[in-house]
């Protein structure tokens, strides 16, 4: 561990690691307060416009100023259009996430911990799956899922969501266990456990944090999912997404119940990036394949 | 232990109904998409006859596709130096002992955790020209149209090759969204590198910026290529927020393959030339992912 080495005295007595001079510094706070005004307004532009009344958001020559009275009737009309395709998300969601993360958990035990000739090759071909653009495969499975009755269903895309999951939960799984000591797996053979034995009292206990990264993750991808959902079901089961977008683009619904929706469809994710951004950010990270 | 244990043969029928998953619905569907973009099936009846070359002949001598092309160029140039510019800059500025890093961290990041449909959605009022950031501004909005405008920077006489101004606005909500992913690579990055390296560099009289340029920004270079891939293939398949914030846009400026197939395919049952272009998307895809996943194997081999 490079940072617990001590330094030597000379060193540790010189100057501070960066001597930025005064303006220097004020330069950096000031950069850094600019780019996070950029990051802000979005959200602040939400938040500020949705609970506007409806004549207040009329004048858009005055939209950036501050809402006169805290009005939420933008969110309950937002609400009123949204809210089953709201629900529809969660049952996409939820089961596609639980699901994928645990066979993400399987195909990654087996692949960190039981490898085979071939093993890593056909790691790197399912690793392929997680960057194609869906675009080249959209209309079999249109095709598929309308023979199988699955399209404009529910069960459809969550299964579709669990199918397109596998290579990036295989990923952070497999990633994940392969930094657990292969001496605890041994060890545990000799023991007498099994491929079961080994997983229940070795990997599970410790896959925690791994099962939290993949839950985010694929909850996060479900949920923010458009292209699928606008592809393969109709308007009783859009997910949120597409409910948004499609307020969004309709002429007769008043920017303030668009930007209210929009904050609605928003605010399940950030308030697990909110929550455990920890582990968001390791999910994202490990998409970059070494984790 | 080496044999054909219980326990492999229990391992490898586990793993069985996930790599069939993926042989099908990854492998099989690219196959069969194959075959219908080579195909006659251009309406309802998806006569999957063969049909040579006519899709991509057709597709490629298509305006719009061209457009959709020259805008993908465009778009993803802007898009992907714009992040690691702005990401490389926020994790050098973040690296300096800041107060209160914790908080620029999560401010510059959250917006990743939002789906590309709400950021359209947001961005397309930001910049619409009359309200956002036109008002905010002050900015008159006729000379600042923003998505909305037609004017294409042309790059010699082609009628083709040119920057159309309107996909900026594409770019400033992309790089919005997923610039904070670059940070995070980069700050990453940044806290590995040995606090004795820096040391010895300004022992031997290295100013900050040579520092910087000799020693730091070559050890960030895996970083930059792992980002450049993640932003790259992103941006390859651009389509949600294009949906939501500007559809094609004046003369197609903010046209791209992604919603080129939806229509063709979906809108128009044009399902061969629909395929054909899914089909050079996932080339170009593959173009930029099947060397990275290779380079990737190579390195864990080689740990």
């Amino acid at each position: 561990m490079i940072e617990s080495v001590a330094r030597p005295a000379s060193l540790r007595r010189g100057r501070p690691r960066f001597n930025l001079g005064r303006l220097a510094r004020a330069g950096v706070y000031g950069t850094l307060l600019v780019a996070a005004v950029f990051y802000i307004i979005p959200i602040y532009l939400l938040f500020m416009t949705g609970m506007k009344t409806f004549a207040e958001a009329a004048n858009q020559s005055l939209m950036w100023e501050l809402p006169r009275a805290a009005s939420f009737d933008s969110f309950a009309e937002a609400w009123r259009t949204i809210s089953p395709n709201f629900i529809n998300s969660f049952k996409i969601a939820v089961p596609a996430a639980i699901i994928s993360s645990m066979i993400g958990s399987l195909n990654g035990y087996i692949l960190a911990k039981w490898r085979f000739r071939g093993s890593e090759t056909l790691f790197t071909l399912i690793l392929f799956g997680m960057f194609i653009p869906y675009q080249s495969i959209l209309i079999p499975l249109l095709k598929v899922e309308s023979a199988f009755g699955l399209y404009n269903t529910i069960l459809g895309l969550v299964i579709i969501h669990i199918i397109y999951g596998i290579p990036i939960t295989t990923l952070i799984f497999r990633n994940y266990y392969v930094g657990i000591p292969e001496e605890l797996v041994e060890a545990s053979k000799i023991d007498g456990a099994g491929f079961g034995g080994i997983y229940r009292r070795i990997l599970l206990p410790l896959s925690i944090p791994g099962f939290v990264v993949v839950l985010i993750w694929q909850f996060t991808s479900a949920w923010n999912d458009f292209l699928f959902a606008v592809t393969l079901t109709g308007q009783d089961n859009w997910p949120i997404t597409v409910a948004v977008n499609n307020l969004a683009g309709s002429f007769s619904v008043a920017w303030n119940v668009q930007m209210a929706g929009a904050l609605i469809a928003a605010l399940p994710t950030l308030l697990v990036y909110i929550l455990l951004g920890k582990y968001f950010m390791r999910g994202l990270l490990a998409g970059s394949l070494k984790g | 232990m080496r044999g054909l244990t219980r326990d492999r043969v229990v391992s490898i029928a586990l793993l069985v109904p996930a790599v069939v998953a993926v042989a099908v619905f990854v492998y099989g569907m690219i196959g069969w998409t194959t075959w219908v973009s080579f195909s006659k099936a251009n309406d309802l009846s998806f006569d999957m006859s063969l049909n040579g070359l006519a899709n991509y002949q057709s597709v490629f001598g298509n305006a719009r596709f061209q457009l959709d092309l020259r805008n993908t160029v465009v778009f993803t140039l802007f898009f992907v130096v714009s992040s690691l510019a702005i990401g490389l800059l926020l994790a050098n500025l973040l690296d300096r002992r800041i107060r209160a890093e914790a908080i620029f961290r999560s401010l510059f990041l959250f917006p990743l955790a939002i789906s590309f449909i709400v950021t359209g959605v947001v961005w397309k009022w930001l910049l619409t020209p009359t309200a956002g950031i036109n008002v905010l501004l002050g900015l008159p909005q006729q000379s600042n149209l923003w998505f909305t405008d037609p004017t294409v920077l042309k790059i010699g006489d082609s009628a083709l090759i040119g920057i159309p101004i309107a996909l900026f606005s594409l770019v400033i909500a992309a790089v919005w969204q997923m610039s904070g992913f670059v940070m995070a690579l980069y700050l990453a990055a940044l806290r590995g590198i040995p606090e004795e390296l820096r040391e010895a560099a300004r022992v031997d009289g290295a100013s900050e910026l040579q520092l910087f340029r000799r020693i730091i920004l070559p050890l960030l270079a895996p970083v930059t290529v792992t980002a450049i891939i993640i932003l790259g293939h992103i941006s390859l398949k651009i389509y949600d927020l294009q949906q939501a914030m500007t559809k094609q846009g004046p003369g197609f400026a903010t046209d791209f393959p992604a919603s080129y197939m939806w229509q063709t395919a979906f809108n128009d049952n044009q399902f061969a030339k629909g395929a054909a272009v899914g089909i050079v998307m996932l080339v170009l895809v593959a173009t930029l992912i099947v060397p990275y996943l290779l380079w990737n194997r190579r390195q864990e081999a080689a740990r």
